[in-house]
């Protein structure tokens, strides 16, 4: 019941806005993605109540004779995500208040639609309903880069969309390929994902691979992991700001969210033979987008290459497959979301007041708004992962667990907390520290909506930095709910 | 059987109208009798599997009555898109042809005789030829009926002669006579019997326009009236399918070996040739017509999985009901923006997404249905296929689809990009009759429909 109001809310909010005129519309989606987060909190508490309530589960048929399902539950993982999207949404939105889009209730519209299809994508306890909501995720953002984004666009973001395309048909065949072999016992075929799990482990090594691959792809693209990854910094780059936010914060993570769920427990054996070229491929992408972010010059590419490297680290920690491995992934992946989207604003805010992004022609704004610099070092910090900063949690469990998969491993992957510190503290002095340029004479004082998402979000990444254990208990809980189906 | 005697009579109608003089309320009685023939369609329903008609030369079962259904639902919306086209002049004989094509189409599913399957074809093409050329003092028109023509007939003669080879090996034009002749010769037949089955597979994929006997359809779909070129690639299809399957599922289901390969290697040519080729192109029109060369493709890939349960029937049903329905939506919009803006080119869809919403977001749902992406009907059609085709050891071809598929979506989606985000302001207003807004509004409720619920039409036959 709960968790489908949490897929119907965005829904009607979304139609709501679309016929909604002007800023209306821009405060009433504010509004109903409030109400979502609200939601979502009540729902936290009915887990903590009573995680086996039967609110927090919805079973109907959809398609009977195929054996498929509009199943939909949370347990601890989902609700970790459901959290993650319910609280950035609004902040996404409140962030926006200071550009004007052109129609704006189609912008909204669709900035809440592609809520309701994430919170799907991280409920949905059906394969095929899975990847309808994997697709569906997809349009609105489309739409969204194609008609607000910056130049070029049209070129971009269609290579996105194929990419991401190609990527989800090819899960789509792994998983038909194992639904295919569902109902070895009862002859009754079902998309159940309990179902898929057992299925996928009567397949011999051969088979899982073909499944294993096939549904790495698409998640390995919407990440991205290195080779994979040649769609993204031109898309964030490209992108509006809130278009970047929704892609870096939420979409990202419906990729490591899928190797956790929907991955690792389908295709173990597979796991153990490609598991470790995998985590070569990421730990190699860490240190590759590293190094292209120490020397980009555009401070929003930046980000995006940090957000690979970021990613890289989860996704090795994922695929070393142990407790610390995935729950530092999944700790790792709130982190992530929280602070990119503060890091993003920052970008744009630097856009907005001085016009420019370049690194070179910024400079000294420190002198001119205290407040700014202040803010902007937390977010940072966060994203170094310093200790009592969120990220701190996550890449710490996140290398521990690489460390058990792999010593030398762990040594090339604990390299992205160098670098990362290099490129996030190179950026930060040119950016705020030394001499005032052309640019940043004028740098006044932040817009309100501005400062309240850079306050939340900083407030959050110091909350949970101190005080992880509310989210670490549940992410442990989660992981080990997945290890249990592993093993 | 009653829906091909209404059809019939209403051909037999629209040619005495001019005498008669009743030319004027033609256009509605036509669109009456359909919609009386789809109905009397299903009352037959489960009535009569096990009778014959005609010394055994038709069959309506439920399989055949489905795609009638289809053929015939798609027949009224295609009236409704042709409306001005009955306005010209040779009304009654537009009329006539068009109605004669429907009753070949009809009997194309529901042959049960070889002399049928053959009737059938041909009285399908003999009308698409001339309507093909109908605008006849266009260049282009003519070019297309000519070619089509030429080409329809030599694919005739192939079938013909796959026909007598068939006779000749096994002594009946009976379906179900050579079915049960296979079945008791267990492999034990003569070699031309085989060149026979191939043969008919030459002259079917020819029909149905797939790689590499697939030159005659571009040509054809772009030179033909708009409204014809929907027709082709809607009922023609569709039938010629039913047809195709009813041939290489029943009947020569049980030689599976023999063509299994030969069309694996058409489908995959087909989606190379397809896809490729119609990325290239500047003209809709044109890139729908490569564009159903894929979706053959895929209809195709469900016949290749010759499953002998209800799965591949089923799989090729949807996808024709989507794949008719999503043209006739995408045929619509295209005819009334190339009738206003003189061009049925990628261009003159620039800025519709500002000036015309309403068609802009059909056109959307249109090219979201055929590239296939949830929830349209376009996706579980692919879907279906994806299902039946995984089980075989066709799966390289499920590889190969996939990735034509992801070039497909680059040339739906150039005109979705040229709708919302190239802007030209100097074009002419799209003028649409409330007819057509009325078609548009129902057929992309009906795609979105049935992909959200497949199953009414999927959990027929099971």
């Amino acid at each position: 019941m709960l968790v489908g109001l949490l897929i119907i809310i965005p829904l009607i909010a979304a139609f709501l806005v679309f016929f909604s005129k002007g800023n209306t519309s821009r405060t009433l989606a504010l509004g109903l993605s409030a109400v979502e987060f609200i939601v979502s909190l009540v729902a936290l508490f009915q887990y903590k109540h009573n995680p086996d309530s039967s609110n927090l589960l919805l079973n109907c048929s959809w398609v009977e004779s195929l054996g498929i399902h509009f199943a939909v539950s949370i347990d601890a993982l989902s609700l970790l995500m459901v959290l993650l999207t319910t609280f950035l949404v609004p902040l996404i939105i409140l962030s926006s208040f200071n550009t004007t889009y052109e129609k704006p209730n189609s912008f909204y519209g669709l900035v809440l639609l592609m809520q309701m299809a994430l919170i799907g994508v991280f409920t949905a306890n059906d394969g095929f309903l899975f990847y309808v909501f994997w697709e569906l995720a997809l349009i609105p953002i489309y739409f969204i880069c194609l008609v607000w984004g910056g130049e070029n666009r049209a070129k971009i973001t269609f290579k996105f969309f194929v990419y991401t395309l190609l990527g989800s048909l090819f899960m789509l065949i792994g998983l038909i390929y194992v639904y295919n072999h569902t109902g070895y016992d009862t002859g009754i075929k079902s998309w159940a994902l309990t179902d898929l799990y057992s299925a996928g482990k009567t397949l011999n090594l051969n088979q899982q691979s073909f499944v294993f691959w096939c549904i790495f792809l698409a998640f390995g693209i919407k990440m991205p992991v290195f080779p994979l990854h040649t769609w993204q910094p031109d898309t964030y780059v490209t992108a509006p700001t809130q278009g970047t936010m929704l892609l870096s914060g939420i979409m990202l993570k419906m990729g490591t969210f899928g190797l956790i769920k929907w991955l690792l427990p389908l295709a173990p054996l597979a796991l153990n033979k490609w598991g470790g070229l995998v985590i070569g491929l990421s730990v190699f992408g860490i240190l590759y987008a590293s190094c292209i972010a120490i020397v980009q010059k555009d401070y929003k590419r930046l980000i995006a290459y940090s957000s690979i490297a970021h990613v890289g680290l989860i996704a090795a920690g994922i695929l070393s497959v142990n407790q610390q491995g995935i729950q530092g992934g999944v700790m790792q992946m709130l982190a992530h979301g929280v602070n990119v989207v503060g890091l993003f604003l920052v970008a744009d805010i630097l856009m907005r007041h001085t016009g420019t992004r370049e690194l070179d022609k910024l400079g000294g704004i420190r002198n001119m708004n205290g407040n700014f610099a202040v803010l902007f070092l937390i977010i940072m910090l966060g994203s170094v992962a310093l200790p009592l900063t969120n990220g701190f949690v996550g890449e710490f469990l996140l290398i521990n667990g690489v460390y058990q998969f792999g010593q030398w491993v762990a040594a090339f992957a604990g390299l992205t907390i160098i670098l990362g510190a290099v490129y996030m503290l190179r950026s930060y002095q040119a950016i705020m520290l030394g001499e005032r340029k052309d640019s940043t004479m004028a740098f006044g004082s932040l817009a309100s909506s501005d400062k309240w998402v850079l306050y939340i979000v900083c407030f959050t990444i110091i909350a949970f930095g101190v005080y992880p254990k509310p989210l670490n208990d549940l992410a442990e809980e989660g992981t080990k709910v997945i290890l249990t189906y592993i093993k | 059987m009653k829906g091909l005697f209404i059809i019939s009579g209403l051909g037999i109608l629209a040619m005495l109208a001019e005498i008669f003089k009743f030319k004027k309320i033609l256009y509605p009685l036509v669109l009456v009798g359909i919609l009386a023939a789809y109905l009397v369609n299903f009352t037959e329903w489960n009535n009569n599997i096990t009778i014959p008609m005609f010394s055994n030369m038709i069959r309506f079962d439920n399989v055949a009555l489905a795609f009638s259904g289809v053929i015939l639902i798609t027949a009224f919306f295609w009236f409704i898109l042709a409306n001005d086209y009955f306005e010209q002049d040779h009304v009654t004989d537009h009329f006539a042809l068009v109605l004669f094509a429907l009753v070949g189409a009809i009997m194309l599913t529901s042959f049960s005789n070889m002399t049928t399957l053959f009737l059938g074809v041909e009285i399908l093409s003999i009308p698409m030829y001339v309507l093909a050329a109908s605008k006849k003092r266009d260049l282009a028109s003519n070019e297309a009926g000519f070619k089509y023509l030429i080409m329809g007939s030599f694919a005739s003669g192939f079938l013909l002669f796959g026909i007598a080879l068939i006779y000749g090996a096994t002594g009946s034009f009976d379906l179900m006579a050579i079915r049960s002749f296979i079945s008791q010769a267990q492999g034990s037949l003569p070699v031309f019997f085989y060149a026979g089955v191939l043969m008919v597979l030459v002259a079917m994929l020819f029909k149905v326009s797939a790689a590499p006997f697939h030159f005659w359809a571009p040509d054809v779909y772009e030179g033909s009236p708009t409204v014809i070129t929907a027709l082709m690639s809607t009922i023609v299809k569709t039938a010629a399918f039913a047809a195709f399957m009813h041939l290489f599922l029943v009947v020569f289901g049980g030689v599976s070996e023999v063509w299994s390969n030969v069309l694996a290697v058409v489908i995959a040519l087909s989606l190379i040739v397809s896809n490729i080729t119609a990325a290239t192109q500047q003209s809709v029109k044109r890139m729908l017509a490569y564009s159903s060369i894929s979706h053959a493709a895929f209809m195709l890939m469900a016949i290749l999985a010759n499953n002998r349960g209800w799965a591949s029937i089923n799989a090729i049903l949807y996808y024709s009901l989507a794949y008719s329905i999503g043209s006739i939506l995408a045929f619509t919009v295209l005819y009334n923006v190339s009738k206003s803006r003189k061009s049925s080119g990628i261009e003159a869809f620039n800025g519709l997404g500002k000036r015309h919403p309403f068609l802009a977001a059909c056109m959307v749902i249109a090219m979201l249905s055929l590239a296939g992406i949830p929830v349209t009907a376009g996706f579980f059609a692919k879907y279906f296929v994806f299902t039946v085709l995984i089980g075989t050891s066709f799966k390289w071809l499920l590889i190969l689809a996939v990735i034509t598929s992801a070039v497909g979506v680059y040339y739906y989606f150039k005109v979705i990009i040229a709708m919302y985000f190239k802007q030209d302001d100097s074009q002419e207003d799209v003028r649409m009759e409330t007819s057509h807004a009325l078609l548009l509004a129902v057929s992309s409720l009906i795609t979105i429909a049935l992909g959200l619920v497949p199953n009414f039409v999927i959990e027929i036959f099971s």
